[in-house]
């Protein structure tokens, strides 16, 4: 049984839990319940379809937060051989809401860099929520340049609320620290390739997501602001989260229609979470591919490539004069 | 005309709250938010909208301070005529914009284009916070990116005045990505050996602080300006704690080496001259 159940999947939870009952009593009794069995495992097969086919934009923050959902740390363990984390951003201090080292990929040296939630509370207080200072964008910073020295690509996961809000952060310059980042990653000449697995929190989450590939995971999130944040802007009541969430377009498969993304990820049906390792290898198909497409390219032919993939962003109309 | 005046003052002196002390409407006399002192509208505007009396630097439209800092009849507009379309079709965005438009007679947030300050040539941008509060939308990120481009194909400096709550909330994730595309600019530019000179005004604030307004060669502000990242009442909850008086102001940035140097309205044109002669090719011109 699962520990956290979302609230618009209690169907299926339910179902799932009186299947496994059932089968409990057939074990230790006489009575052959296996037709009903199987009667409920179609409709659980059906409404599951149901359930999971049409998760609407406040599901998909939900599952995005999933206490369960995997970490940067699970993708790494499962899509990468040799991993050897780094420290620090040699001006202050060792962020520990961003995990970030070398590795290899199917056997080619790598980068990877991304923002790290904790499992549990005690972990995330130690690693902030996941939640960033300057120095976390820093260390990245240090090792992305490092990257570039020695010619390896750099893939970075996102999976923040947003950079930190905190006194000081701002004392240390968390503007600064994230604009950075944002103008480097632009002039790196090796592929760069950004993945959304959880939530991309505005600002702290672009801090590690600009790139040649931009992919997210099918129940992950992109916005500009927490759709909690937004309704207590636009509406002055944060319990408009919902409608916020509606109206922002922050699924993947809105960002894909938006042409900010390059692909959605498929998710395991239920979410990530349930099945780490088959989902490492669905990301583990579309990183081989992108890297190959990007490896083809020169260095002038990437970097003229990356920037027009962000100048090409945006919708806007001339005046009728 | 001498009634009105009186009626006026009046009126003014009677109203109690703090929130109605600072909003004095726009007509012949003015009344400064940091000193409470009232004053004529053109004594202000003669001074550079810095309070004659106690030295608080009024908000400043784009076209003023094109107007006090460039020089004369120099100025060729850019991209004038691009508005925003409502890509998310987000509630009653398309009202608030034309409402913006008819009140700041302006058509996006950012005024961008060429001209000269004591005879260099320069590319500039000029954000006015009196249209959705300078906020950054697709509108505002594409002609700041393309003000960066020509001054990079023209080989020219790049000036920019920021005034901004930050990235705009109803164009979603397209407006956060305008961080991206005016930074990868910026890089562009950065990499030919382009100046980029980032002036900071009140307020600088959430995205655009964290995008091309900390990216200068030199990082300049107002002084008195608000800048920062995270909103101030965000802070307050999140640490809980009240934080300084000074908190994210020009000199509380200084302080902690986030600028090269907070430059009172009246000096900006010289320094910036200084700079951009330090930078010219020399000689030759």
């Amino acid at each position: 049984m699962m520990k956290h159940v979302l609230e618009f999947e209690k169907p299926v939870m339910e179902l799932r839990d009186k299947i496994a009952e059932l089968k409990r009593l057939t074990e230790n009794s006489e009575m052959d319940l296996s037709d009903e069995i199987q009667k409920l495992e179609k409709r659980l097969e059906k409404l599951e379809t149901d359930v999971y086919d049409r998760m609407q934009p406040w599901d998909r923050v939900q599952m995005a937060r999933h206490p369960e959902r995997p970490t940067t740390l699970d993708y790494i363990e499962n899509l990468f051989t040799d991993f050897l984390e780094l420290h620090g951003d040699r001006l202050y201090g060792d962020d520990e809401a961003i995990v970030s080292g070398i590795a290899k990929f199917n056997g080619t040296p790598v980068t990877v860099i991304g923002h790290q939630r904790g499992k549990d509370t005690k972990e995330n207080i130690r690693r902030n929520f996941g939640m960033p200072h300057p120095e976390g964008y820093r260390k990245a910073l240090r090792l992305m340049k490092q990257a570039d020295k020695f010619k390896r690509p750099i893939i970075t996961f996102i999976d923040t609320k947003g950079a930190y809000p905190g006194k000081a952060a701002e004392e240390r310059g968390q503007s600064e620290a994230i604009a950075r980042n944002l103008l480097e990653m632009g002039g790196f000449t090796v592929p760069i390739i950004c993945i959304v697995i959880g939530e991309g929190g505005s600002g702290g989450a672009l801090g590690l997501g600009i790139g040649d590939r931009i992919f997210m995971l099918e129940n992950s999130t992109y916005s500009v602001i927490s759709p909690e944040g937004a309704a207590s802007i636009l509406w002055k009541d944060a319990a408009y989260a919902q409608k916020a969430a509606e109206s922002m377009k922050i699924t993947s498969y809105d960002l894909k229609d938006l042409d900010i993304v390059d692909e959605v990820i498929p998710e395991i049906r239920g979410g990530a979470h349930r099945d780490i390792q088959a989902q490492s290898e669905e990301i583990k198909q579309v990183i081989s591919q992108a890297l190959e497409e990007l490896e083809k390219l020169s260095e002038s032919q990437l970097l003229e490539e990356r920037f027009n993939k962000y100048k090409n962003i945006g919708e806007y109309t001339h005046l009728d004069l | 005309m001498l009634r009105d005046f009186f009626s006026k003052k009046k009126r003014y002196a009677s109203i109690p709250s703090q929130e109605a002390k600072q909003d004095v409407p726009e007509g012949l006399m003015q009344k400064c938010p940091n000193c409470q002192k009232i004053f004529y509208r053109k004594e202000l505007n003669r001074n550079m909208n810095v309070c004659p009396h106690c030295d608080h630097h009024h908000r400043m439209t784009a076209y003023e301070r094109l107007e006090h800092l460039f020089d004369e009849d120099s100025f060729v507009e850019w991209d004038k005529h691009m508005i925003s379309n409502n890509p998310l079709d987000f509630p009653d965005y398309e009202e608030k914009l034309e409402k913006d438009r008819l009140k700041s007679d302006l058509n996006e947030a950012v005024v961008t284009g060429k001209a000269k300050l004591q005879g260099f040539d320069t590319a500039v941008a000029i954000m006015d916070a009196r249209f959705r509060m300078g906020s950054m939308g697709s509108v505002v990120g594409e002609k700041i990116a393309n003000a960066i481009e020509n001054a990079r194909k023209e080989s020219i400096p790049f000036i920019i005045f920021t005034a901004s709550g930050g990235a705009r909330m109803q164009e979603g994730v397209l407006s956060l990505m305008q961080m991206g595309k005016t930074s990868v600019a910026l890089q562009r530019l950065h990499a030919e050996g382009g100046l980029f000179i980032s002036v900071m005004t009140h307020p600088t604030t959430g995205g655009v602080s964290a995008s091309f307004a900390s990216l200068g060669d030199y990082n300049f502000a107002e002084p008195g300006a608000l800048i920062g990242f995270a909103g101030r009442r965000i802070i307050e909850q999140t640490i809980r704690e009240k934080l300084p008086e000074d908190f994210q102001t020009s000199e509380f940035l200084l302080e902690h080496g986030q600028l090269d140097k907070v430059i009172h309205r009246h000096n900006l044109r010289s320094t910036l001259a200084t700079v951009l002669d330090i930078h010219s090719p020399g000689g030759e011109e």
